[in-house]
């Protein structure tokens, strides 16, 4: 129902042309976005994520790229276990890792993110 | 056939067929009939997305390559999986705060432009009509060789279940299915790979040492390279299943049906693990079947090895339990089918119709007749693309949708999400080089052409040598949505973006 009402306002507002701040209550996006308790979420949120990311992209890689270029992988750790099948069992447990810290690293963005609209709903009005 | 099979197939058809009942009774306006009305909770939507992504490519499928290839199989496995991560990072929440029912919404959110959205729908479409086709083509065969019927009577009751699903149950129906799927397909997984372990008495070491002897390639068997020799092919595959899952519009579309981005946030980490664990499963499913039925008669029953697992079941547990893997099988592609027709209509009838042609003004009541069309549409014509498609090669067609979806789907949407100066050309220039770059390349591929005959569609030289175009096609996607970018005159609209940024990523709404 609110996101029904929400979509509607929003195609309604671009239907009369209204440019910037048209219109009661319209929300100063820009001034949010440059306010220091936004800008201090955005870059906690991309001090986890994008190292993270590129962690396990490069961790993944590292798999395909060592079985296709050199055979090290080929040693046998436990019995004819070889170190290949230890590091794709590695990709699972890293994806299981990073799914836990996803979630908690996240729980503390929602109360961030639950400030900022709090501070949207005060004055996010009155640009 | 025996009438333990039939019987567990009746089953299945009969219990869809009451949810969708229920599900009908549900679906009254246009969002129910795309989202379920946004109410799942994030327990039943990580086993529908859980439902939608294991098709039978990935049970029987992973399954076979395993059991015939060794460690090279389980590069699919490993890909599938980490693909997930992707999706948790850096699209689910923001998709879900700006989406409303479709892929090409979340994009409109940013760019309010018909070229963009209509650009976005026809990549759904082709990516949808592809995937549906390898399921489909899929499904006959396997329902051919389990119960054997006519490959065209497999196809049209395949065919017929799922736009029985959609049309009159919508996402509800629909997603049901797929949960309901989901927890069949974890239970059979499960039992045979107990099984299977109890064989080797619960010793990893063991499994081992026994599969290493058991196959024709001997100590070969557990090393990577036995079916993938060329480098840059096994790379450009792993590029395109890692990045492919986080631009399927099947896959995207799951988080529209939760209430939030906390929601669609638990949804795809209890995905992540279901997945897991499944796919850690495979590697007992296709050793136990290595060892235990044997490379040749895996090959004898399907080249592919697409049998091994039903065959398994067989070894294992008899003929109760190969009935109860082979329905497991069938509910498996009933399950992803429909979630690929409700995709193919919502592009349809929600973006081109309702959007496009009628400017978001269509009514509620015209909106869902809208849909029903559609869905039958898209029902109608994958059914009878898969009656002539009866031979193509499967692998190639469910590789290629991911490889679409990696080139043209997540390049947009990553920009869209990320990248503050990004413009209506650049989405338009970065979808479009991703797409034709994935199709032309593929073309040109050794899927198409082959030196032999028999071995390809046509006799003749492939101009490309990979068979999967990713390594080039996702560098060229993210290359055109940067160039159409940054060369346009068009200036990018801050305000716009500081809105998408405050929405995607606190998930206010006005």
């Amino acid at each position: 129902m609110k996101v029904e009402s929400a979509y509607k306002e929003k195609t309604k507002k671009k239907k009369g042309g209204a440019g910037p701040l048209a219109g009661q209550g319209a929300i100063d996006y820009e001034k949010i976005v440059s306010s220091p308790e936004y800008k201090e979420m955005l870059r906690r949120k991309k001090r986890f994520i994008v190292p993270m990311t590129i962690f396990f992209l490069a961790f993944y890689f590292m798999l395909p790229i060592m079985t296709s270029y050199s055979t090290v992988l080929n040693t046998p750790v436990f019995g004819d276990i070889t170190w290949a099948w230890v590091f794709a069992t590695a990709q699972f447990i890293v994806t299981w890792v990073l799914c836990v810290m996803y979630v908690k690293k996240s729980n503390s963005f929602d109360k961030d993110s639950d400030e900022i609209i709090k501070m949207i709903e005060r004055d996010g009005g009155s640009a | 056939m025996n009438a333990t099979v039939v019987i567990l197939f009746l089953a299945i058809v009969i219990a869809t067929l009451f949810i969708t009942y229920y599900a009908a009774k549900r679906t009254q306006t246009t969002g129910d009939f795309y989202t379920a009305g946004g109410g799942l909770t994030g327990w039943q939507n990580g086993l529908a997305i859980a439902g939608d992504y294991l098709s039978a490519a990935s049970f029987l499928g992973i399954a076979g390559a395993i059991a015939l290839f060794g460690f090279d199989g389980f590069f699919y496995s490993i890909g599938f999986l980490i693909a997930y991560l992707v999706v948790m990072f850096l699209v689910a929440e923001p998709l879900r705060n700006l989406g409303k029912y479709t892929l090409a919404d979340m994009i409109n959110a940013r760019f309010d432009a018909k070229k963009v959205r209509g650009m976005a729908a026809f990549s759904t479409i082709t990516i949808v009509i592809f995937y549906m086709i390898a399921q489909l083509v899929g499904a006959g065969a396997l329902i051919q060789l389990l119960f054997g019927i006519k490959y065209w009577i497999a196809v049209l009751i395949v065919g017929v279940m799922m736009t029985v699903y959609v049309l009159f149950g919508g996402m509800t129906a629909t997603s049901w299915v797929q949960i309901v799927k989901a927890v069949l397909l974890m239970l059979g997984t499960i039992i045979i790979a107990v099984l299977v372990f109890a064989k080797f008495d619960f010793n990893l070491v063991k499994m081992f040492a026994e599969v290493k002897t058991a196959t024709v390639h001997g100590a070969d068997y557990l090393k990577p390279g036995l079916k993938y020799k060329v480098p840059l092919d096994t790379l450009s595959l792993m590029l395109a299943l890692v990045l492919g899952t986080a631009g399927l519009p099947h896959i995207l579309m799951r988080f529209f049906t939760v209430k939030d981005a906390k929601t669609a946030r638990s949804s795809v980490v209890i995905a992540t693990w279901i997945v897991g664990i499944f796919y850690v499963l495979t590697v007992f499913l296709g050793f136990g079947a290595a060892a235990f039925v044997g490379y040749d008669a895996i090959t004898k029953a399907n080249a592919a090895g697409n049998m091994a697992a039903p065959l398994l079941a067989g070894v294992l547990g008899g003929d109760i339990l190969m009935s109860f893997v082979s329905a497991v099988a069938f509910a498996t592609i009933l399950a992803v089918v429909a979630g690929l027709v409700l995709t193919g209509a919502s592009a349809f009838a929600h973006d081109i119709y309702g959007q496009i042609i009628k400017k978001g003004k269509a009514s509620d009541r015209e909106q869902m007749l809208a849909a029903r069309y559609a869905s039958l549409s898209v029902s109608v014509f994958s059914i009878l693309l898969a009656l002539f498609a009866q031979s193509m090669n499967v692998a190639f067609l469910v590789s290629l949708a991911f490889c679409i979806a990696a080139s043209a789907n997540l390049p947009v949407i990553l920009y869209t999400i990320y990248w503050k100066k990004f413009n209506t050309t650049g989405a338009i220039t970065g979808m479009a080089a991703g797409l034709f770059s994935a199709l032309v390349l593929v073309v040109i591929s050794p899927n198409v052409f082959a030196p032999e005959p028999g071995q390809a569609i046509f006799v003749g030289t492939a101009l490309f040598p990979l068979t999967n175009p990713a390594i080039i096609s996702v560098p060229l996607g993210f290359l055109g949505g940067y160039l159409g970018t940054i060369l346009s005159k068009e200036k990018a609209d801050y305000r716009k973006y500081a809105e998408v940024s405050v929405r995607a990523n606190t998930g206010f709404r006005e």
